[in-house]
C-alpha cells in the first residue's frame, strides 16, 4: 500500500498570534512551527500500517524553504521520503490543487490529512482532494483498518460515532483517536540521523489559482473584567446568569 | 439567481442550526436583492422554515439518503444550486456540513470560507469575517469566484424572524454509484442526551475533579440545566470520560450559550477552543487559574462544595420558574 501524509506546518498551540504589515500578515517573529496535532495522530497511524502491515509512506507539504524542519521531523518519525511543493500556500483550493498533482503523480492509495490544521481552521483540503482525485472520503476519522483494497473507518459524528467501509482510493481527514496520544512518537537520535539521509523532494508548483484571500486580520476585542461570586452566595450566581446573561 | 442554503433534518424535522442559517441565507439574500430557496433530505414539511425567511424548500425524498452520506448529499446540494442559478450557498458548522462542504465547493468550483461569524460586509468583492488561529484572531477574506460557498458558526448570527410563505417542491438528483462509495455499516449515538454541537449549555470539568468516580456531579448538574457534559483533553487521555467529550483546539469546537468549567486551569488550548460560547463560567480553588481571565463570571472555592450546593440551588430555581 502507497500511503501519503499531508503536513501542515503550523504555529505551535502556545503561539501569540499577532499581525504585521497593517495586519496583513501573521507575524511568525518568535513563534515555534510544528506539525500540525491532527496530522501526527495520521503519522502515527500510517507508521502503523507500515510496520504492521507493510506499506511506504511519504509525506507532503506546500510551503517554502522554512517547512522543511517540519518535514525532517516526520521522516524522523519513520516516513519514508518528504516531498515539498515549492510554493507559498494560500489558500485551501490552492494547496488542494497542488497535493491533488503529487498524489496522482506517486498513485497513491491512502492519502491521509488531518480534519484541519489549527492556523487557517479551514478544514477545506482533505475533502478538496478527495473530490479533485475522485477517492472516497471519510472525514472526523478517528480509527481506520485496511483489508486489501477495503477500509473500514469509524467518524466522529455530532453526539457519537458511525462505522462506515469503503473501498480504497481513499482520502481521510483524521484525528485524535486513529492513534491514542500516548503512541504518538518522539523521534530519536538514530531517526535524525536517519532522517538526514532520506531523500526531499523538491517539486515545483502547477498552478497558483486561487478562489478565496485573506484582505486582513483583526484581533478579537479585550475581555472585561470577570465578576466574582461568593461561594456561599451561590443565589447571586444564578441570578446574574438568569437576569444580567440571560444565559437559564 | 437566489441564495441556496442547506438545512439539516433529522428524523424528518429541522435542526436548530437550519434555522440559525436560514437567517443568515435570509440576511445574505436582502444584501443581494434576491430570494432564498433551502435544499433537505427527507424532511417532513417546511417546519418554520418560512418563519426565517425561506421562500422554497426543495425537499430530496429519498429512502437511500436516510443516513448523512457526505458523497451523495454534496452532488445533490450542487445539482440544486445550479438549478437554482444560486450565487451563494450556505451550509452550517455542523460536523456533517464541514464534511461535505469541500466536496460542494469542488462540484461548484465556489470558493469557500468556513468558520464565518457575521454577514458579509460587501458583496461587491463579497467579503466575509471568519475566525483563524482557533478563535484567537479573525480574518476577513474575499471570495473571488462567480459562486460563493459559506460555511456558518454555530451561534454566530442566532435567530431572525423574517416570515414568509415557503412552497415544497420535490428535489429528485441524479446520482450515481460513487455518490455511494462509502457506505455506513453502524451508527452510535446516545439519542436521550443532548450534544456539545448542539447543546445551549455545555458543563465542563478537568483534572481538578480527582477521579472518573466523581463525575456524577457534573452529570446531575448538565441533568438540571438540560446541559451536556464535556471535558479537558488531560481527563479524555487519562480515560476518566470518552474523547468525544474532549473540547478545546485539538478537541471538539464549543461554541454554546453558556459554558461552565468546574476544576479546569484555562490553559490557552482549552480556551481556544471555547471561547466562541458567549458566556463563560469558572469554579476552581485556585484564584489565580488563567480561566479567571476568560470568564464572564467566576467562584473561588472547592468544586466538591460549591457544585452540589449549585445543583441544590439550581433545583429549587427551575421549580420556582418553571
Ligand atoms: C498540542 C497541545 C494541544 C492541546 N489541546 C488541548 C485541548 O484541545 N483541550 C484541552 O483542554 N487541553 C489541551 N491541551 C492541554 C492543556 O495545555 C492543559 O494541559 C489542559 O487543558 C489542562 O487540563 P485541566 O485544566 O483539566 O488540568 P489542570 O491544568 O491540571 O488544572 C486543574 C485545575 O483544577 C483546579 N482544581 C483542583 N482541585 C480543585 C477542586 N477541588 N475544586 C475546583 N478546582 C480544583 C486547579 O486549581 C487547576 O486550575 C493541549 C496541550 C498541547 C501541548
Amino acid at each position: 500500500m502507497k500511503i501519503l501524509v499531508c503536513i501542515s506546518h503550523v504555529p505551535d498551540t502556545t503561539s501569540k498570534i499577532n499581525f504585521t504589515d497593517n495586519n496583513t500578515q501573521f507575524d511568525t517573529n518568535g513563534v515555534q512551527f510544528v506539525i500540525n496535532p491532527n496530522d501526527e495522530f495520521g503519522l502515527t497511524r500510517a507508521m502503523w500500517f507500515k510496520e504492521k502491515q507493510g506499506a511506504s509512506v511519504d509525506v507532503v507539504t506546500v510551503g517554502g524553504a522554512e517547512v522543511e524542519p517540519t518535514l525532517r521531523k516526520a521522516l524522523a518519525i519513520g516516513a519514508d521520503t518528504a516531498i515539498r511543493v515549492d510554493t507559498p500556500a494560500t489558500d485551501g483550493y490552492q494547496v488542494s490543487k497542488q497535493l491533488t498533482a503529487v498524489i496522482k503523480d506517486g498513485g497513491y492509495d491512502l492519502v491521509i490529512a488531518g480534519r484541519e490544521s489549527i492556523d487557517y481552521n479551514g478544514g477545506m483540503v482533505p475533502g478538496m482532494v478527495a473530490a479533485m482525485t475522485g477517492a472516497s472520503f471519510v472525514n472526523t476519522c478517528i480509527s481506520l483498518d485496511v483489508d486489501g483494497t477495503n477500509a473500514t473507518a469509524v467518524r466522529e459524528i455530532d453526539g457519537g460515532k458511525e462505522t462506515v467501509t469503503a473501498s480504497l482510493p481513499l482520502v481521510i481527514g483524521g484525528q485524535k483517536g486513529l492513534v491514542e496520544e500516548s503512541d504518538l512518537r518522539i523521534p530519536n537520535m538514530r531517526g535524525i540521523m536517519m532522517a538526514r539521509k532520506k531523500p526531499l523532494k523538491v517539486v515545483p508548483a502547477t498552478d497558483a489559482s486561487t478562489e478565496t484571500n485573506s484582505v486582513s486580520f483583526e484581533k478579537p476585542e479585550p475581555k472585561g473584567q470577570v465578576t466574582l461570586v461568593d461561594a456561599g452566595d451561590l443565589d447571586k450566581l444564578i441570578d446574574l446568569l438568569h437576569n444580567e446573561a440571560k444565559a437559564i | 439567481m437566489s441564495v441556496l442554503v442547506y438545512t439539516e433534518s433529522e428524523n424528518g424535522g429541522f435542526k436548530k442550526t437550519a434555522y440559525e442559517v436560514a437567517s443568515y441565507a435570509k440576511g445574505v439574500a436582502d444584501m443581494m436583492g434576491t430570494t432564498v430557496t433551502a435544499i433537505s433530505f427527507n424532511a417532513n414539511d417546511a417546519g418554520e422554515l418560512g418563519t426565517y425567511g425561506v421562500n422554497k424548500l426543495h425537499n430530496v425524498a429519498n429512502s437511500k439518503l436516510e443516513k448523512f452520506n457526505a458523497a451523495a448529499y454534496a452532488s445533490a446540494i450542487a445539482q440544486a444550486a445550479k438549478a437554482e442559478g444560486a450565487t451563494v450557498v450556505v451550509i452550517s458548522s455542523s460536523a456533517d456540513s464541514k464534511y461535505l462542504g469541500s466536496l460542494v465547493s469542488v462540484q461548484l468550483e465556489a470558493g469557500y470560507v468556513s468558520n464565518v461569524t457575521a454577514l458579509p460586509s460587501s458583496t461587491e468583492p463579497f467579503t466575509v469575517k471568519r475566525t483563524v488561529f482557533t478563535n484567537k484572531a479573525f480574518s476577513n477574506t474575499a471570495i473571488t469566484t462567480n459562486v460563493k460557498l459559506v460555511g456558518l458558526s454555530k451561534n454566530a448570527y442566532g435567530l431572525k424572524e423574517n416570515a414568509t410563505d415557503c412552497a415544497v417542491q420535490e428535489f429528485t438528483p441524479s446520482l450515481n454509484d460513487a455518490d455511494f462509495n462509502v457506505t455506513v455499516q453502524s451508527v452510535d449515538k446516545a439519542t436521550d442526551k443532548v450534544t456539545i454541537a448542539d447543546a445551549e449549555i455545555v458543563v465542563s470539568a478537568g483534572r481538578g475533579l480527582k477521579g472518573p468516580e466523581n463525575w456524577g456531579m457534573v452529570e446531575e448538574l448538565a441533568d438540571v440545566l438540560g446541559a451536556a457534559t464535556a471535558c479537558s483533553k488531560p481527563v479524555s487521555d487519562l480515560g476518566w470520560r470518552p474523547h468525544s467529550e474532549h473540547v478545546g483546539q485539538t478537541g471538539k469546537p464549543v461554541a454554546s450559550n453558556l459554558y461552565i468549567a468546574i476544576g479546569i486551569s484555562g490553559a490557552i488550548q482549552h480556551l481556544a477552543g471555547i471561547n466562541s460560547s458567549k458566556v463563560k463560567v469558572v469554579i476552581n480553588t485556585d484564584p489565580e487559574a488563567p480561566f479567571f481571565k476568560a470568564a464572564d463570571y467566576g467562584v473561588v472555592g472547592d468544586a466538591f462544595e460549591v457544585v452540589p450546593a449549585l445543583i441544590e440551588k439550581l433545583k429549587a430555581f427551575k421549580a420556582a420558574n418553571a
